[in-house]
């Protein structure tokens, strides 16, 4: 039983549809759907004002299985708070994307913006193309980030990725911005590409991997050792590695791993080995 | 002439000692009168309800630079809580440091009319009062901070109690003020130079001067000038193990200066100047020493300070306090010292069951309410936002009329506060004629506003109704429906317009400023000079552009009182 849902029209302003989740959509006929509200920037509306709703839901979250068919960058907060079940965002998706999610499945077939998966709890988000700043990042302002649950962006991720995360695992496939997991209590990022600069800005704890290159180390991480490779998720990534432990301005335990061979210009911390 | 009869109502209305009597309440040009004239009139058939005068809350940080520093500090406080626009209302955040128009709303649809301020550094008067002009529907006051004001020290040292009272005369209507505030006395002019004091007999740095001779200093200016509520105290060590005895020494201090029965400090957020113990670890209770000095003395009144276990944002004036508790936290704080009269703090703080000193903290505020015998000496506050949120006050009044209640969640609390706890020997329980007193008559009755708190002939119609029936619920087993009735009123009625029907808001009017207008002989008036050679002196603002205009005001309500200098 799939649903399937269609935008009527290009949007021009942002749609807040935090209802486009399968645990609002488990047990409603299409109708019923169709009749909760969303904003259209100051306008509130019906869900069918803005999109064809095709197909059944199912009794319980864990029976949804959704698929947006077009562009739906502007639509922000799909499949917020959400507990079980699936979306597939065929095109691009908006802001807050699977925000606070406590578990199911997304998968964005496009690109995702800010905020994906942030403050998420449990469950999987997939991107296949890049996603904007602040994945799996707590709210402005709050120490609460990722707490559970796995990010796999397989294009680039954005500035401040796992801000604040305490747990769960967020993998990049290319390359992540600045701050990657700045304020980092637990968990682990994987970067398989490079990263812009400041990785692990005042980390107390958890693991960040970066397989690409690095402009630089914050001065407030000391170099621990060279390790041949770090596991991930019971999964092995092959090295060598640099591995710093910091941030020391937090009196913090986080582990940063810095591949050796793209990264020539940080063998002078070889010498303090 | 627009008129109102409420029929058949379960009135309480202690200043009059009404309890719980079935009468109509009588309303015209947003007065309560004896009898109205012609037919056309509104009704409310109040038949299976309660009728109260509309609620007043005594200390509320609701306007001001600092809740407005904590409103941008915590963007993760706002974001889960969004009020709509409506056809009658404006859209606003909440939570712990609502927006200005969501705080007059959200009064007013638990059926409170009147709130007071209680810190305004009297430097940002001006910000404070164009915040209380966006707050709608409540009445509202601000309390200037006195306490660490250069010029009261200075005046003080010399001896010059009257020079003193010109000076306050002066600031109340500079600023519009309503009290004389005093916050941790002495202390706060220290924190300017990196120090606090540690008791009430401690000299304050740089001016030779202890608490107690500021305590007592503007206890009797507070006299002098005949103002309507007394000095309003947050005590010296607030929030520190052992604070009890200076609590006690501070009452004590202005003991012999009571005349009659009328009190004359007000001890607030009295809770948190109640702590037992030599640090966190043998931290206990300290309720009962106070309650027992309060029952047996009539010039003190207070407030509970009540904790809710949630997470909320800690703002006082007390800038060497607030330090204390970021270090303690660990979370981000603001701090900051308001040129020569006060300082300030700012920490977001979650109060959890778990933890043994918030459960105790929680037990204590519950013990000084149930412990004073006379519920006109304690009122309900949780020191909006300090040991919770206002929207709160529902369940605080559940657990003052229903032990069951209490029990209920001291179940799920910290075991080692719990066991400590005296909460379990008290079997006291408000009755609905009790709750009244503590959230609206005692208040109002402390406060000297004769128009408000009660029914009689002549108040203001700020009158609440709340669907619950007297009559057949038994608040002790059905808290839950005493939460559900007071968390949204069935009327709110301010000025005799009705604002709230059913916990919505149908109506938005602008509610008063009060000020107090000391009225003073001429000579004490001969301080302007001087005044304004301090401002040339230790001030960034000239003496002109310090004083808020009457104007500024969107609804102004002087209080006249006589000065005896």
């Amino acid at each position: 039983m799939t649903l399937t849902l269609r935008p009527k029209h290009a949007f021009k302003v942002p749609v807040e549809a935090d209802c486009v989740t399968p645990d609002a959509f488990a047990g409603k006929t299409a109708d019923e759907i169709g009749a909760m509200k969303v904003w259209e920037g100051n306008r509130q509306r019906n869900l069918n004002e803005l999109f064809h709703i095709e197909g059944e839901s199912g009794a319980k979250p864990e029976e949804v299985s959704m698929q947006i068919v077009g562009d739906v960058h502007k639509v922000r907060r799909i499949g917020v708070g959400m507990s079980a079940g699936e979306i597939v965002v065929m095109e691009d998706a908006g802001l807050h994307l699977g925000e606070e999610m406590r578990g199911g499945r997304i998968v964005v077939a496009g690109n995702a913006d800010s905020w994906t998966g942030s403050m998420m709890r449990g469950g999987v988000i997939e991107v296949k193309g890049d996603a904007g700043d602040y994945v799996g990042a707590s709210y402005r302002g709050s120490t609460k980030g990722m707490r559970g649950g796995v990010i796999i962006i397989h294009g680039n991720a954005g500035n401040e990725l796992g801000c604040f995360m305490r747990k769960g695992l967020i993998k990049v496939g290319g390359s992540a911005g600045q701050f990657v997991g700045m304020h980092m209590r637990d968990g682990t990022i994987l970067v398989q590409g490079g990263c812009e600069g400041r990785a692990g800005a005042e980390m107390t704890g958890g693991k960040i991997v970066v397989c690409g290159t690095v402009p630089s180390v914050l001065p407030t991480f000391t170099i621990d050792s060279v390790k041949a490779k770090v596991k991930i998720d019971g999964e092995e990534v092959a090295g060598p590695f640099y591995l710093f432990v910091g941030d020391q301005t937090e009196d913090g335990d986080g582990k940063l791993y810095v591949a050796q061979a793209p990264n020539q210009h940080l063998k002078f911390y070889e010498a303090y080995l | 002439m627009a008129q109102l009869l409420i029929k058949n109502g379960f009135v309480y209305d202690p200043l009059n000692r009404i309890d719980g009597e079935k009468m109509d309440i009588l309303v015209r040009d947003g007065k309560i009168v004896d009898k109205l004239d012609g037919k056309r009139k509104r009704v409310i058939d109040a038949s299976g309800m309660i009728v109260m005068p509309g609620g007043v809350d005594i200390h509320s940080h609701i306007a001001g630079p600092k809740v407005n520093s904590g409103r941008i500090l915590r963007p993760e406080d706002h974001f889960r809580d969004v009020e709509v626009k409506t056809a009658k209302t404006r859209s606003g955040v909440g939570r712990s440091i609502p927006s200005t128009f969501t705080t007059g709303y959200r009064y007013a649809r638990m059926g409170y009319t009147t709130v007071m301020d209680p810190a305004m550094p009297p430097l940002k008067a001006r910000h404070t009062h164009e915040e209380l002009n966006d707050t709608p529907i409540i009445d509202k006051a601000s309390y200037p901070l006195l306490g660490d004001c250069w010029y009261v020290l200075e005046a003080l040292r010399r001896g010059s109690v009257e020079e003193c009272a010109a000076y306050v005369a002066w600031t109340m209507k500079a600023t519009r003020g309503y009290v004389i505030k005093l916050v941790n006395p002495g202390g706060l002019e220290a924190w300017g130079f990196g120090r606090n004091v540690r008791n009430i007999d401690d000299p304050v740095p740089n001016f030779e001067i202890t608490p107690r001779e500021i305590v007592q200093g503007l206890c009797r200016v507070n006299q002098l000038l005949h103002m309507p509520h007394t000095i309003h105290v947050h005590t010296n060590n607030l929030g520190k193990p052992g604070n009890y005895a200076t609590t006690l020494e501070t009452m004590k201090c202005v003991e012999n200066m009571a005349n009659g029965d009328k009190p004359v400090i007000h001890v607030t957020h009295c809770q948190f100047s109640a702590f037992k113990g030599d640090d966190w670890r043998t931290f206990e209770s300290g309720a009962e020493e106070i309650a027992k000095y309060v029952n047996s003395h009539s010039h003190v009144t207070t407030d509970m300070g009540q904790i809710v276990f949630t997470d909320t944002t800690t703002m006082t004036a007390d800038g060497p306090f607030q330090y204390i508790l970021y270090q303690l936290s660990g979370n981000k704080w603001v701090n900051s010292d308001v040129e020569a009269e006060t300082s300030t703090g700012i920490v977001p703080f979650t109060y959890k069951r778990s933890s043994f000193v918030h459960a105790t903290q929680w037990s204590i505020g519950l013990e000084l309410a149930l412990l004073i015998k006379d519920p006109w000496k304690i009122y309900l506050t949780t020191d909006h936002p300090n040991a919770g949120p206002f929207i709160y006050y529902p369940r605080i009044m559940s657990w003052l009329m229903s032990r069951r209640a209490r029990e209920k969640l001291m179940k799920r609390m910290n075991r080692r506060a719990r066991h400590k706890s005296l909460l379990p020997t008290l079997d006291r329980e408000y009755t609905f004629y009790e709750l009244a007193i503590a959230t609206r008559a005692g208040q109002a009755k402390a406060l000297g506003l004769k128009q408000k708190g009660h029914l009689g002939l002549g108040a203001d119609a700020d009158i609440t109704i709340y669907s619950i029936d007297p009559a057949s619920v038994d608040p002790s087993k059905k808290y839950r429906l005493i939460r559900r009735a007071f968390k949204n009123a069935a009327y709110t009625i301010k000025d005799g317009q009705i604002v709230v029907k059913n916990g919505e808001i149908v109506k938005s009017v602008n509610g008063k400023t009060f000020w107090v207008d000391v009225e003073t002989s001429a000579s004490l008036m001969e301080i302007e000079p001087r005044l304004k050679k301090e401002f040339e002196d230790y001030y960034t603002v000239q003496y002109e552009n310090y004083i808020v205009p009457e104007h500024h005001l969107a609804v102004s309500a002087p209080v006249s009182v006589k000065a005896e200098v």
